[in-house]
């Protein structure tokens, strides 16, 4: 492929992050037009091998870019995000562009409306470049079970990007966009952020609003950003961060200044390693990448104990029971009457085109994790099953919080180990569950965490997790900051040429 | 893996998938069953832990009940709402055969 040499510049525009595209756009150093074109360019020549999208937007992208333009020549000021390509997970509604959720059930559902975080990224003249590919209903943790086909790992297209939001994390580092959205119900962002090599950070639940994300477990989702470095990490929380009258979890507070504590100053910070974190199921190379970048925080001041969360053990199970019996009740909306698939023929009684359409429409993980979530809800089984998950929910809340008066950040590995092939885990459901054993406390809890590259193993990315107190953000970022600041993970890129 | 202890049979998959409105094949009603059987052992590793006097966290925020205004907003044209119906009579969602 042919580098694009865009305008007057020789730059590969698509490398460029955020900041600087904005800035650039700002000063008129480059045109969001050529910018925009490189990254089309991009997608067009790597996509066909990856497929991070399911759903592109070039047109209303270019159209979008030579308005700005237009606007900058004026000497109009532009928002904070001018310009810059963002892939947008296909769970997240977007007016008038096909919002998939990567199953057939949705496949041609254009929403009517817009989410608030897409909402806040157009009023700051972010640029949509297409909708990602991501595991169906966002019921996974390798970005296999879409009905538009698995997404490749840039690293080796062997091996699988890590899910459910693994086609934002993979147009990333592909530099198929610069920065892209993401939803984390029990390590989505952080686990295809790892497997991937960029930084995702689930928010605090509450502190983004959830209004026009497709909802598949409630009480445990949150959208967040994926970014390939701190500062564009940092500026895209900002943007879609606070409270939204429409959201009724949305949490009413002022948002945090997340750039202030960018710096790699970590002395006094008390970090805790949970002892289960780096036990039995946790592969040793993961283990050795992140202990250099415990190392590496240390040098810069840090002070770091281990210590030991019991309830840990049943997080697990207790997470796959609240989440498939929230999205039992979730999604029993898809009844093909007011949008989604419904069968040609459907002149039999509603009850059986109903269910029909649900088989037709649903991919198999959707539909065992409804079943079991039916059953887990069900008379005579609900307080064995469901109501026992929400009482270990609390057991775990009071350790993290017992442990985070103690320590400021708890820190361990996001994924028990690397990324694996593709095909490799899928037709064993339970096996594929225990990869998120890592990743699901922080939703249970719903305190903020973070996954920033650490290492790779021959040229596979390992991402080093840390969770801190809710709405403690900017610590998460500072500790990112620091990695990136005294390591080069962030800055590798695979080679796709 | 071994089977485990048996939690749901044949017949009771089928029992969730009726009230899941969800058809399923004969083949899927078995792969589901030995399935639903393996990953339900799994769920039961919470049996372990001792839950009396604890009380469940439906939700993580300590909300209780959040109101808005009762206002009249501005409501999606027509055309908008049944777009994205796959049948339409009118102005009219078009169901299969109730009674």
């Amino acid at each position: 492929m042919e580098p694009y040499l865009g305008g007057s510049s020789l730059m590969r525009l698509f490398e460029l992050n955020a900041i600087d595209v904005v800035n650039g756009i700002r000063r008129r150093d480059i045109t969001a037009e050529d910018y925009i074109c490189s990254i089309i360019e991009r997608i067009k020549a790597l996509d066909g091998k990856i497929n991070a999208f399911i759903t592109p937007t070039f047109d209303l992208a270019l159209e979008k870019a030579r308005e700005i333009d237009k606007r900058v020549e004026k000497g109009e000021i532009v928002g904070r995000l001018a310009g810059v390509a963002i892939a947008i997970k296909d769970n997240i509604c977007t007016l008038g562009i096909r919002t998939t959720c990567a199953s057939r059930m949705l496949e041609n559902f254009i929403p009517p409306y817009d989410a608030t975080v897409i909402e806040r990224l157009k009023r700051e003249d972010a640029i949509i470049i297409g909708k990602t590919n991501m595991d169906e209903f966002a019921m996974g943790s390798t970005t296999e079970t879409s009905y538009f086909g698995p997404t490749r790992n840039p690293w080796d297209l062997s091996k699988v990007p890590g899910g459910s939001s693994g086609g934002s994390a993979a147009a990333l580092i592909a530099d198929m966009a610069t920065l892209a959205l993401g939803s984390d119900t029990g390590g989505s962002i952080r686990c295809p952020a790892s497997y991937c090599s960029v930084i995702g950070l689930k928010p605090t639940y509450g502190l983004v609003s959830r209004y026009g994300l497709i909802a598949y477990a409630n009480s445990l989702e949150q959208i967040g950003p994926l970014a390939k470095s701190t500062a564009d990490c940092a500026l895209l929380l900002s943007v879609i961060g606070g409270y939204d009258p429409r959201d009724s979890t949305s949490v009413n507070i002022p948002l945090n200044d997340f750039f202030q504590g960018l710096t790699d100053d970590l002395r006094g910070l008390r970090i805790g390693l949970p002892k289960e974190f780096f036990g039995e199921g946790v592969e040793d190379s993961v283990k050795r990448h992140v202990w250099s970048a415990i190392h590496v925080l240390e040098g810069l001041g840090a002070v770091y104990e281990e210590f030991s969360l019991p309830s840990l053990e049943y997080a697990l199970a207790a997470y796959y029971i609240i989440a498939m019996s929230e999205a039992s009740s979730n999604l029993a909306r898809y009844d093909g009457l007011r949008y989604g698939y419904r069968v040609e023929h459907d002149d039999a009684d509603w009850s059986r085109i109903y269910a029909r359409n649900r088989r037709i429409g649903f991919g198999a993980e959707v539909m065992r994790r409804i079943m079991l979530g039916t059953y887990a809800l069900s008379a005579g089984y609900y307080e064995q099953y469901y109501l026992k998950a929400l009482k270990i929910r609390t057991l775990i809340r009071r350790e993290f919080e017992e442990a985070l008066k103690r320590f400021d950040v708890l820190i361990g590995p996001t994924m028990p180990l690397p990324p694996f092939n593709i095909g490799e885990k899928i037709g064993d459901p339970l096996t594929l569950y225990m990869c998120d054993v890592l990743t699901v406390p922080a939703n249970l809890t719903g305190y903020p965490a973070i996954s920033v590259p650490c290492g790779f193993e021959g040229n596979l990315p390992i991402g080093l997790q840390a969770i801190t107190k809710p709405f403690n953000e900017d610590l998460l970022l500072k500790i990112s900051f620091a990695l990136e600041a005294n390591t080069d993970f962030t800055r590798r890129r695979p080679n796709l040429s | 893996m071994s089977a485990g202890k048996k939690h749901v049979s044949k017949s009771e998959v089928e029992h969730i998938a009726w009230l899941a409105h969800i058809e399923l094949t004969e083949e899927e009603k078995e792969l589901f069953t030995e399935q639903f059987n393996r990953i339900l052992d799994f769920f039961r590793k919470i049996d372990e832990v001792d839950t009396n006097n604890v009380p469940p966290t439906y939700h993580v925020l300590e909300l209780v009940n959040v109101y808005r205004k009762d206002e009249v907003g501005e409501p999606l044209p027509k055309e908008e709402v049944l777009k994205n119906a796959p049948r339409r009579e009118d102005d009219f969602f078009k169901s299969p055969k109730i009674v």
